[in-house]
């Protein structure tokens, strides 16, 4: 297929894998931010043809993960209203709160679908009139534009029974939170590449300059990423700090203006808590305005509660790039894809999932 | 979640009032056969474009020409001419 073949053409991996070779002089850390890199690195087998000085730390890019456990709670508390229709992506379904998952409350016989597109839940609303449907709204700077274009749809054809609870996030901040802690030792940061598609290159400028960190915006095929490592060694071995943008047939400087502008038509910034890295000012979004009534804690009043993490799950440690998996005395033991402990072995870009996935026992 | 994939566009309709006829694409990949919404794109696609697609929206229509040059740098670079690079990508 075009635009992925050729990026995984096994001559030019292997090449662009011995020029990194050939740069790297020291052992160096480099945090993939996005957890479709991770995916992608397991994938592709990339580890095994990295030089073992390169050490790829993974950060806080699996939305499902971020979202700390008091917020899945409160999902399930309104998917067990009889009034409630819940949709949902699939990958939130099994994640567990303090007292279940969504798919226990399911199982408890509450309405809830697994939808791909929130544009599914405007389907759901106008087929059942006489209930809410609440789409739990998750995902970061790429899935937020659809949720704006969702509300804006259901306020012009005044849908009145959809709503969404808000937990969306918003990369900038949470990275800018973690890099303050200098405990994590980063050399380099590889850039999430369809987080930029919306937010431009020009959003992470402030991590090179501020952080005196390297970064490289990243695609998610073999060649793109080993380009974007390449790009990151260069930098580090020039003392340089930039954002390089190695995704340049989608990503822009300024990013997609239009999904922008829907998302600050609909949405007003909040302060949101992370699972792991605590509760980051301005970090989440929430319906303002005229499109208010389309959040679901106001419409129905609902609390969220702090709720502690799984006790021994180390998720919040490996969301921050502090702990990897193997060191989790739970993991493939307690804790596997089939029986999960924390959402890191659920989603499918999950740190723990992957390296379980992938069999890594130690790296 | 975020997985987003290329997809080719086969045709475009729709688009002459937002609220009533929005525009929309039929896009392929690998004889996979979908309808995604186009509100969010900044670059109306046609057929033959290339759009990247999450959960039933294109959030980006791909710029062949840019395509064109990052896979020229990397085979220049897999060709082993480091030193008449310059830069590794650009910024
Ligand atoms: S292995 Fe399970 S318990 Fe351990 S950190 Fe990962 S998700 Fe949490």
């Amino acid at each position: 297929m075009k635009y992925i073949d050729e990026y995984r053409n096994p001559d030019l991996v292997r090449s662009l894998s011995a020029e990194i070779q050939r740069k790297i002089t020291r052992p160096v850390r480099i945090m993939e931010v996005c957890g479709t890199h991770t995916m992608a690195i397991f994938r592709h087998g990339l580890r095994r043809i990295l030089p073992e000085k390169l050490y790829l730390v993974s950060g806080p890019g699996c939305p499902v993960c971020v979202t700390p456990p008091g917020l899945i709670d409160a999902f399930c508390k309104v998917a067990g209203r009889r009034d409630v229709i819940t949709a949902t992506f699939g990958d939130m379904i099994r994640v567990p709160g303090s007292s279940g998952s969504l798919a226990d409350a399911r199982a408890k016989g509450a309405d809830i679908r697994i939808v791909y597109s929130p544009a599914d839940a405007i389907q759901i609303a106008r087929d059942n009139p006489e209930k809410l449907v609440v789409f739990i709204a998750i995902g970061f700077e790429t899935t937020i534009p659809l949720i704006a274009a969702s509300i804006l749809q259901a306020y012009r054809e005044d849908i009145n029974n959809f709503c969404i609870f808000p937990a969306n996030k918003v990369m900038p901040p949470a990275l800018e939170t973690l890099m303050k802690d200098t405990s994590l030792n980063l050399d380099g940061l590889l850039c999430p590449g369809h987080v930029s598609i919306i937010t431009g290159s020009e959003a992470f400028s402030f991590l090179a300059e501020d952080y005196g960190l390297s970064c490289a915006i990243a695609g998610f095929e073999p060649a793109d990423i080993l380009l974007a490592i390449l790009a990151l060694m260069e930098q580090i071995n020039e003392g340089s700090y930039r954002v390089d943008n190695c995704y340049t047939r989608a990503v822009t400087a300024a990013g997609n203006l239009k999904a922008r502008e829907l998302v600050q038509e609909v949405f007003t910034p909040v302060d949101s808590r992370w699972r792991g890295l605590g509760t980051i000012a301005g970090s989440g979004l929430v319906p303002k305005g005229k499109y208010a009534d389309f959040d679901v804690t106001r419409r129905l009043a609902i609390q969220v509660s702090e709720i502690d993490e799984p006790p021994g799950c180390l998720c919040g440690e490996i969301l921050k790039g502090m702990k990897r998996p193997s060191e989790c005395p739970l993991f493939g033991k307690n804790c596997t894809p089939s029986a999960p402990i924390g959402p890191c072995m659920v989603s499918n870009e999950g740190t723990c999932a992957a390296w379980y996935r992938f069999g890594v026992e130690s790296i | 979640m975020c997985l987003a994939i290329p997809m080719k566009v086969i045709e475009t309709s729709g688009g002459t009032d937002s609220l009533t006829d929005p525009p929309v694409a039929i896009v392929d990949a690998d004889g996979i056969r979908r309808k995604v919404r186009l509100d969010l794109v900044d670059r109306m696609p046609g057929p033959g474009d290339y759009l990247i697609i999450h959960a039933g929206f294109a959030v980006n229509c791909l710029d062949a020409r840019e395509a064109e040059r990052s896979l020229e740098l990397m085979n220049e670079i897999a060709s082993s001419v480091p030193h008449v690079r310059h830069r590794t990508c650009s910024n």
